[in-house]
């Protein structure tokens, strides 16, 4: 059946139906330490050595919450335009082995978050229903088989993760296919990094996503049955993921089956979901009040001195700054710019006097193959740069060269210029170097007067190859210019 | 039936150990007398008597040695002012004690030792105490006779055909048969103060939160709370003074400051006592007796005594026994066979759990972790967890119109004397009606005191129960040694 979906068109599939997509994202929070100890919360180091009585659950242990990580989350629920509340902590009891004491503390009918929303770069919005704090489990190694723990022949339980603090983020229903997904978490995870509450990094399982998944008819107001699908570790699998279990559904609709509300699983491997577990084979969490924690009543001025400054940090924020200078119509640009980090470059260039257009083009397509390095450009600097080229000092073949130098070195681009002989030509040298260029290449010129103007490309090539790229190309085409009419 | 005989105080025949332990600790500090000589008397008791009695699941001969040699190195070094220099106790088997094993006397912790100290444990150390050894208890706590213990049942010292009462009837043991001056227990619903009237000790269920519960294996960690044992009013309130300090390990942990410890400055005449009344009908004769009694005395001082009908008190035990093994059902799902304790292999994963909890756990355990899981599961929550909670604060709402109304409570502390080995095993519900009068303060979170008061049936010793609002423990104290030092039945020391 999977390669008969994935060999269906999209269109053909899902042609009537309409995508209805919730995810719940757990984000990684930055913290030193641990959400309910002092142990170190570092990825990727040997396992078992950031352990202790507490994040392994020994008897007797008790946890006692780490107030960095809440203010992380505070920060998190801020920038998802949420209300942040009075919370407490509940008991989530299910036996795994990589859960030290066999119930994870998590937080139930009082989040720390509620009722916020994410505008994406297009626009949108996507109700944020909460965004609360919970405690990480282990993290088990399946010896043997494929590496489930079904097939396994022993399994190895590593502690390092237990306890690191996590944020879980849950939307509405409100996303209508695999790309708003995408885009969701993209821009979920821009935020999350901008905030300072987590390395976005998914491919070491700082973000990972659960998608609840069903379709409808077009035009439906009932929500369909749902499938939740686990842990999604790339965008590319959030995606595939997404378009395979649409299909899935809606092709068991079309043929008059029912779908089975139940948890799957992704095989990225052969890009389709399998069930895990039926709804009721579900466990049972039997969650109750944690007794041993107090409720987390924030006051108002903590929470004023913690998320004061988030809205500026925000991609909308900066997007909205950007386009109201340089106008709508570079939105795509500027999402790229904010997405590298870039933005904040080309806001100051422009309010410093800068064209905006040019500013914007210099770093779209130069700066960015490099946004680490372009971050660090001084906006004077560039500022100068991109005056040079906009007043006809430098070509913009020249500006490109100079910024890539400017990129490498800390001089200033007028003596980068100097130095790679970049200054200007005088009139009457590019007039010579033009007749001389013509002279050579007398069929083409012939053909450029005959009416044929492709060679006007070639022409001005070529005498950018015999000035080095020193010419003006405006000023080049000026010139054939008038010698044509002459 | 076999009846009760007074066993001896510690040190009594044993060289020069005065009656109190601050005296002890004076003649200690001031080197005229050896925290290996206490130690020795304590050792030599245990070796005598504890054969039978079953008090101890581990003495700890060598550690205990090094530890008394330290304390009376640094007093010939020049002076050590720990609160409790020298003085041996005995610390029940479900708190935590560094590379020591720690069994919650239940064979799926028979072999762990914990990598940590709990956090009175390490304040107990730095005041000077000795550690002796630690005591037997109902598996986990569950229980109020000492008989579900995986190491069997410990005997009342006074009668050992009887229950020293429980789930801290080792903590209490030891110190009725004199082999320590102190111990500590944990009291979730009764289980320090049952053992100590039933054993004819004191015992001090503190304020919740007023001590740390770092370190104590939970049983149910919204009413478990860590308090002292000792064979008079004096020593127990030393030792909850010590007891009691800031944890930043326990969430719960109160400020220190919140507690007045010492002399409180009380005029009895003025204090109004109520007398629990509907408590009393199903009491035996020698425990309203008591009551009768201690009211007698304090009206006598001048109190103003009378009775008070809290009927909200009577559906206690039934929240009691959800919330708890609700809380239970939870804390104890650690013991896996993953990790630590006792492992019994199976084919997978989920058949290793069950066979190791089905060998680990005693029948009461498995008991009340089916009952928490039923009350806490998807349908049932409302109706059971949700609606035991509303109860409590029924109770504590109570109990507070009552502290609105008079300074302290009074009740027996349980409704019998010690009674037979056996007797009550088969009979799960009859147990739990053991705890009848000490169940609701911990519902409410309040502070309560178990002082002797009088002998009853059978010659086995009567429980007082003196019941305040939070944190006053210091006026407790005070009137309990008021009636301590006008019991008709005082122990000659």
């Amino acid at each position: 059946m999977a390669q008969d979906l994935l060999n269906s068109s999209k269109d053909d599939a899902l042609t009537g139906f309409e995508i209805v997509v919730g995810l719940e994202v757990h984000c990684e929070l930055l913290t030193q330490t641990k959400l309910f100890c002092g142990c170190r919360n570092n990825f990727g180091d040997e396992p078992n050595t950031n352990i202790c009585p507490v994040c392994l659950g020994l008897p007797g242990s008790l946890p006692v919450l780490n107030k960095r990580a809440v203010e992380l989350a505070m920060k998190i629920g801020k920038a998802l335009n949420c209300e942040i509340l009075p919370s407490s902590f509940h008991r989530k009891n299910y036996f795994y082995p990589d859960m030290p004491k066999d119930f994870q503390i998590s937080q139930y009918d009082q989040p720390i978050n509620a009722n916020g929303y994410l505008e994406l770069p297009d626009k949108s919005k996507v109700g944020v229903v909460r965004a609360h704090i919970e405690e990480d489990t282990g993290k088990s190694l399946h010896i043997g088989g494929s590496g489930r723990i079904a097939e396994a022949s022993k399994s190895l339980v590593d502690y390092n993760r237990a306890g690191v603090p996590l944020v879980e983020i849950v939307s509405a229903p409100e996303i209508r296919s695999s790309e708003q997904a995408k885009a969701y978490v993209q821009e979920l995870r821009y935020i999350l990094v901008a905030t300072g509450a987590s390395d976005g990094r998914m491919e070491e399982g700082s973000l990972r996503v659960d998608a609840n998944v069903s379709v409808r008819p077009v035009g439906s107001k009932e929500f369909g049955t749902r499938c939740e699908i686990k842990n999604l570790n790339s965008l590319r699998s959030l995606t595939q993921a997404i378009e395979y279990e649409a299909r899935r559904q809606a092709g068991l609709i079309r043929d008059g089956k029912k779908v089975t509300q139940e948890t799957r699983h992704y095989n990225e491997v052969t890009n389709a979901t399998s069930s895990m577990r039926s709804k009721e084979e579900a466990n049972d969490y039997r969650y109750f009040p944690e007794p041993d924690l107090v409720p987390l009543v924030p006051d108002a001025s903590w929470i004023e001195e913690i998320t004061s400054d988030i809205q500026s940090l925000l991609p909308a924020t900066k997007r909205r700054n950007l386009s109201s200078l340089i106008g709508e119509e570079y939105q795509d640009q500027i999402s790229l710019l904010v997405e590298i980090g870039l933005d904040e470059l080309v806001l100051d260039s422009v309010k410093a006097g800068a064209d905006a257009k040019l500013a914007l083009n210099r770093v779209i397509n130069e700066a960015a193959r490099e946004p680490e390095k372009a971050s660090r450009l001084a906006v004077k600097d560039f500022v100068d740069l991109i005056n040079m080229e906009s007043s006809n000092k430098l070509s913009a073949t020249q500006s490109k060269v100079v910024l890539q130098e400017m990129l490498t070195s800390s001089d200033h681009p007028a003596e980068i210029a100097k130095r790679l002989g970049f200054e200007q030509m005088d009139q009457d040298s590019l007039q010579d170097n033009v007749r001389g260029v013509i002279e050579a290449n007398q069929a083409e010129w012939g053909r450029y007067l005959a009416g044929d103007e492709k060679v006007l490309q070639f022409l001005l090539g070529q005498v950018m190859r015999s000035t080095k790229g020193r010419a003006n190309g405006k000023e080049v085409m000026e010139i054939i210019g008038r010698l044509k009419s002459n | 039936m076999s009846s009760g005989i007074r066993p001896p105080r510690f040190g009594a025949g044993k060289g020069q150990i005065p009656s109190t332990v601050s005296e002890l600790v004076k003649l200690v500090q001031k080197g005229e007398i050896k925290a290996q000589e206490i130690l020795e008397v304590s050792l030599q008791t245990i070796a005598e008597s504890d054969g039978e009695i079953n008090s101890f699941n581990l003495v700890l001969h060598e550690q205990a040695l090094e530890d008394a040699k330290k304390v009376d190195a640094s007093i010939a070094k020049g002076g050590f002012s720990g609160r409790l220099a020298g003085i041996p106790i005995a610390i029940k088997d479900n708190i935590c004690t560094r590379g020591i094993s720690t069994t919650c006397s239940s064979k799926i912790l028979a072999n762990w030792k914990p990598p940590y100290d709990a956090s009175v444990i390490t304040k107990l150390k730095s005041e000077g105490a000795i550690i002796v050894g630690k005591t037997n208890m109902d598996e986990f706590a569950m229980g109020s006779s000492t008989e579900t213990s995986f190491f069997g049942p410990t005997k009342n010292p006074w009668d050992k055909e009887r229950v020293p009462g429980g789930s801290s009837g080792g903590s209490a043991a030891a110190v009725a048969a004199g082999m320590v001056p102190l111990a500590i227990g944990s009291d979730t619903g009764g289980s320090i103060r049952q053992p100590a009237s039933l054993c004819g000790v004191v015992g001090i269920k503190p304020t919740y939160g007023l001590v740390s519960r770092y370190g104590l294996v939970a049983f149910a960690s919204s009413l478990d709370q860590i308090g002292p044992f000792a064979s008079c009013v004096d020593d127990a309130a030393l030792l909850l003074d010590v007891l009691a300090f800031h944890d930043e390990k326990d969430s719960t942990s109160l400020g220190r400051d919140r507690y007045q410890s010492g002399n409180v400055n009380i005029d009895v005449s003025s204090l109004k006592v109520g007398i629990i009344s509907n408590f009393l009908p199903n009491a035996a004769e020698s425990c309203h007796q008591a009551v009768t009694d201690a009211a007698r005395v304090l009206a006598n001082f001048g109190a103003k005594v009378d009775e008070v009908d809290i009927k909200e008190l009577d559906y206690a035990i039934a929240a009691y026994y959800i919330i708890a093994p609700a809380e239970a059902s939870s804390n104890l799902a650690r013991f896996d066979g993953v990790r630590y304790g006792l492992r019994v292999d199976g084919a997978d994963v989920e058949e290793m759990n069950i066979k190791t909890r089905t060998e680990g756990f005693g029948v009461e355990v498995k008991r009340r972790i089916m009952l928490g899981t039923y009350a806490l599961s998807a349908g049932y929550y409302d109706a059971y967890y949700l609606q035991a909670q509303k109860i409590r604060t029924l109770v504590k709402d109570a109990f507070n119109k009552a502290y609105g109304k008079y300074d302290l409570l009074l009740s027996p502390t349980s409704p019998t004397v010690a009674f037979p080995l056996g007797s009550k095993v088969a009979d799960p519900l009859s147990m739990y009606l053991s705890d009848l009068y000490t169940i609701p303060t911990n519902l409410a979170g309040h502070p309560a005191i178990s002082v002797p008061y009088g002998i009853g049936e059978d010659d086995m010793p009567v429980g007082l129960q003196l019941l305040g609002p939070a944190l006053s423990e210091s006026l407790l104290i005070k009137v309990a040694k008021m009636l301590e030092e006008n019991n008709t039945d005082k122990q000659d020391n």
